[in-house]
């Protein structure tokens, strides 16, 4: 095997906020997009942090705006309002400009062939965004060696491969490494499992966990794949058509999930009992469209505990202990809910 | 008497001189009313099994062996049949809906022209089936619905239309592509749950085809474990899942992530790559990615061994059931 | 780390082989389009080395030797009206016919691609802008705008070569925006932007190298039309002058001959004709050749 230089550093260095500052933390994030004479709320006021260290994974149905939440933090897009703040800094502010924050914060994307350009070889892939902040085209190739050789693949035989040239899971390690190529603090993974076949997927899975150890790392991982969203988080944020419906940790949200919602999106899984199938599907319908969300409570209109209050007042995230909070009028003693009344 | 009977069904594409075996001697049987699932990553094969079923390949592909469907030859079947065979016989549904329901028509329309045009009945008579059937996949205010165009629906109703579209002429044997794959987790169980109960009242033969074990645990009876064109393991549905004999079976069932809970574990995964199929080993194909591989699995295919009555596996350490018991 | 021989294993070790070396290859094994090249580089390299491979001075007139039949001896091809020899004038010919060709195409190519590729990129206002007054060009034919534009312009090779120019430059530029506006949104072009390229690196890195060959592909399926159209613009007068020998031109000068030579006066729209028929085969096969999974 060739020799391989070391090229990444500790992140240590870079924490300026200290451990308890989150990494990354979301203030009322609101994106709306114009389709033909309509308005889709993609994200419509969405707040979360991230601390040091930690996965924060992001699940939820398609249209819920998850995909779009990514983006807005890789700042592709722009939000309509909103603020970001990274380490304790403002986003864009004086402090920390957008060029830096680049750098710390990659994404991986779900789909691998799509996200690598096919006339570019691995090596120059890789060595792109090192080559693109300065480093000179010796360093930048010496760090895509280093990084290919971390994500398992042989640098003497994958650097001068272009992608078609070889498989999904490979590919995928590829973007990863990619993605570390400017020494991020943050990855966010957007579906980036999901494409991949299931004897790769536990391959990539373990790399992931191997790298946030090796790097420090922290990850937002979203994926609408449970199982692999409540094996890789520490912290779960479900979300439905571009609200929070829950957020909290990882174990007690899927052991004892407090919005109807999570309860049914995990009802959802296939049973993996033969002997004990499903019998009943947990909700009925697709999820609405985000161009017209119902009032009130968006989720009402398929919950099985639906009064007339979650037609009239939105719900907002109430914490219900062991950093638990959901966004159910059940979720709140207070709401008045009519079934709270019955149990009390 | 079964009502498909596939026999070292085989399938090539690719240049005769450089072809690529993408399905490599597929047996399998399939009873009146029951459900199989064929269950495999990219490149195993499966679907391409499922498409053979149709003769859905396109003229480059050389098909070998034998195929009976409700006691009809279809390799040998005539173009003129085949049309009468697809969709009266033997039905489809797809991934993706696009595929089976043409974006300019309205969704009625075109379920009542496919009875009109296999059954000869009036066009009127047409859209009544229509609408009988819309009320079977249970789409609400189906009157209403069978006006829209299919990118007027949701994904979850367009898939409901295709299997209405599908049993529009009562086919005995349906054939299902992945159906569930690209919905979401809460309309998926919906229409996983619809299938199963269609299978149980309409008593359809269904060929179930996808990579997702636990989909094939909720609606199969039996399920074969495709790998690199071949079935390496097949048997009901609780055998394969409780007492997997097959070292790929196993590999799949023990990296599913929902075995592992503790922070910070490391899934058991299968190493390397699914195999390419222009580039075969000789022998197991599974063998240069098998932790328990023996020099012998790298000369020769592994036979079928029986592990229980209706349970076999392709492996060479596979036993019988009764055998393991008795060495345990 | 204990991944790197999972992950590996399969991979056979062989070269790689760059994109256009692989269309290369590809192109290399189609027949066809191999076929259709090597007419026109024969054409092409006659015309150049002209003065060596004709037989005969193309402007020296004999007018006892008039329209001679194809197969007479000394004439292998016959002879025009004024007598020359028409095998060197169908050599010589070639000359101006593909030069007005290709440089049309060529120049659209470089204007257009370079509106199309900024259009597509900058995207929003300024690509409806530009593509919009574009589309004015599309509402008059190309051949009455090469018409009008070479005679508002005057007669004479330059002008005809503008005159194509600007028919063949919005034509490039429309599929030069659609190509680039399909790149703009694949992820790895976002990833570039996401890494904290600018935009001038993006386009040289990222954007260039997979749009200029399906842009390139369409250029040499609009050889021959430029061709054609160049031919008829002499042929109208519009373009070369007499008594320089340019197939369009040779056209309209034997079309007297017509009834009593036929073969002969045929012989300059057979040649327009195998050319240009050459460049769109060799040009289909180039773009079946590019057209794989990259």
């Amino acid at each position: 095997m060739s020799h391989i230089v070391d090229t990444m550093f500790p992140p240590e260095a870079e924490d300026r906020g200290g451990a308890a500052t989150p990494l990354l933390a979301v203030n009322g994030l609101v994106k709306h997009f114009k389709a033909k004479n309509a308005v889709v709320r993609a994200v419509d006021g969405v707040d979360f942090h991230v601390a040091k260290g930690e996965t924060l994974g992001i699940v939820g149905e398609s249209g819920c705006g998850k995909s779009t939440i990514a983006r807005l933090i890789m700042q592709i897009i722009a939000p309509d309002s909103g603020t970001l703040l990274f380490d304790g800094e403002p986003v864009g502010s004086a402090a920390l400009p957008l060029g830096d924050f680049r750098k710390k914060v990659q994404m991986v994307f779900q789909d691998s062939y799509a996200s690598l350009n096919p006339r570019m070889t691995v090596e120059d892939t890789i060595a792109f965004g090192p080559r693109v902040h300065g480093l000179s085209h010796k360093a930048a190739v010496t760090r895509a060696h280093d990084l290919l050789h971390r994500v398992g693949l042989e640098p003497s035989r994958f650097a001068g491969r272009y992608p078609h040239e070889i498989s999904g899971g490979q590919r995928q390690r590829i973007n990863i490494a990619r993605g570390l190529s400017l020494e991020p603090r943050l990855l966010i993974l957007d579906e980036a499992v999901s494409a991949l076949d299931k004897s790769v997927e536990a391959q990539v899975l373990n790399l992931l966990l191997d790298l946030k150890d090796e790097f420090g790392l922290t990850y937002i991982f979203i994926s609408h794949d449970l199982n692999v969203v409540r094996f890789m988080s520490d912290r779960v944020m479900v979300m439905y058509l571009g609200k929070v419906a829950e957020i909290g940790s990882s174990e007690p949200i899927f052991k004892k999930p407090r919005h109807p919602y999570t309860e049914a999106l995990l009802a959802s899984m296939p049973s993996m009992d033969p002997d004990n199938r499903t019998q009943e599907a947990p909700i009925t319908g697709d999820p609405p469209n985000p161009i017209n969300p119902p009032p009130g409570c968006r989720f009402h209109t398929r919950c099985k505990f639906v009064s007339a209050i979650c037609a009239n007042a939105e719900p907002v995230l109430h914490d219900v202990g062991g950093g638990q909070s959901a966004a159910c009028h059940l979720a709140n003693p207070q709401s008045g809910h009519p079934r709270l009344a019955a149990a009390a | 008497m079964p009502i498909v009977e596939v026999k070292n069904l085989t399938v090539d594409f690719g240049p005769k001189s450089k072809p690529v075996r993408a399905v490599a001697g597929v047996d399998l049987h399939l009873a009146k009313g029951e459900t199989l699932a064929l269950l495999g990553e990219s490149g195993s094969g499966k679907s391409v099994t499922l498409r053979s079923l149709m003769r859905l390949h396109p003229k480059s592909a050389r098909t070998g062996g034998s195929m009976q469907v409700d006691e009809r030859d279809v390799l040998a079947m005539p173009y003129g049949d085949l049309a009468r065979y697809r969709g009266s016989i033997v039905s489809m549904i797809f991934q993706d809906p696009g595929l089976a329901l043409d974006p300019v028509y309205r969704v009625g329309d075109q379920i009542a022209e496919a009875v009109v045009r296999h059954e000869g009945t009036s066009f009127k008579q047409g859209r009544a089936r229509a609408l009988e059937l819309f009320e079977r996949v249970r789409i609400p205010s189906p009157e209403r619905r069978l006006d829209n165009y299919p990118h007027e629906m949701s994904g979850g109703m367009r898939q409901r239309a295709m299997i209405a579209l599908a049993l529009a002429c009562n086919p005995k044997v349906l054939l299902a592509d992945e159906p569930t794959t690209a919905l979401d987790a809460t309309v998926q169980i919906q229409v996983l749950l619809l299938l199963r109960e269609l299978q149980r009242e309409l008593g359809l033969a269904v060929i179930f085809v996808t990579h997702d074990i636990g989909v094939a645990v909720e609606v199969a009876d039996r399920i074969a474990v495709m790998y690199a064109g071949k079935i390496i393991e097949e048997g009901p549905c609780a055998d394969v899942i409780r007492a997997p004999s097959h070292p790929y079976t196993k590999g799949l069932l023990a990296s599913r992530a929902d075995h592992s809970f503790e922070k910070g574990a490391r899934l058991t995964a299968i190493p390397g790559t699914p195999p390419d199929l222009a580039t075969l080993p000789p022998g197991c194909a599974f063998a240069p990615r098998c932790a328990v591989v023996l020099d012998a699995c790298r000369n020769s295919t592994p036979p079928p061994a029986l592990i229980s009555r209706h349970h076999f596996a392709r492996c060479i350490r596979s036993e019988p059931a009764a055998a393991r018991q008795a060495t345990v | 780390m204990a991944a790197i021989a999972d992950a590996g294993i399969f991979v056979p070790v062989k070269a790689s082989r760059g994109y256009w070396a692989s269309v290369a290859h590809r192109l290399i094994r189609d027949p066809l389009a191999m076929t259709a090249a090597a007419i026109v580089l024969i054409i092409i390299l006659a015309a150049i080395f002209a003065p060596w491979v004709a037989p005969a001075d193309p402007y020296k007139a004999s007018m006892i030797r008039r329209l001679r039949p194809v197969g007479t001896p000394g004439y292998l091809l016959g002879a025009d009206e004024l007598g020359r020899d028409m095998l060197s004038r169908l050599i010589y010919g070639g000359r101006l016919s593909i030069f007005m060709g290709v440089m049309p195409v060529l120049l659209a190519f470089g204007i257009g691609s370079g509106i199309g590729i900024f259009a597509g990129y900058v995207g929003g206002r300024i690509n409806a802008l530009l593509m919009r007054t574009i589309d004015i060009f599309f509402a008059f034919p190309s051949v009455l705008l090469a018409i009008a534009l070479s005679g508002a312009l005057g007669a004479g090779i330059t002008n005809s070569i503008v005159s194509l120019t600007v028919v063949f430059t919005p034509q490039i530029a429309r599929v030069a925006e659609a190509v680039t506006t399909q790149i703009r949104t694949r992820d790895y072009v976002e990833a570039a932007r996401v890494s904290g390229a600018g935009p001038f690196t993006i386009v040289r890195v990222h954007v260039l190298g997979n749009v200029l060959g399906p842009i390139f592909v369409y250029a040499t399926s609009l050889i021959s039309v430029s061709m054609i159209l160049a031919s008829g613009l002499s042929f109208l007068g519009l373009g070369t002058k007499p008594p320089e020998p340019e197939w369009g031109l040779m056209l309209n000068t034997l079309r007297t001959a017509i009834y009593n030579q036929p073969l002969v006066a045929a012989l300059p729209g057979l040649m327009i004709f195998i050319t240009s028929l050459s460049f769109n085969i060799f040009s289909d096969g180039l773009r079946s050749a590019m057209d794989v999974k990259q």
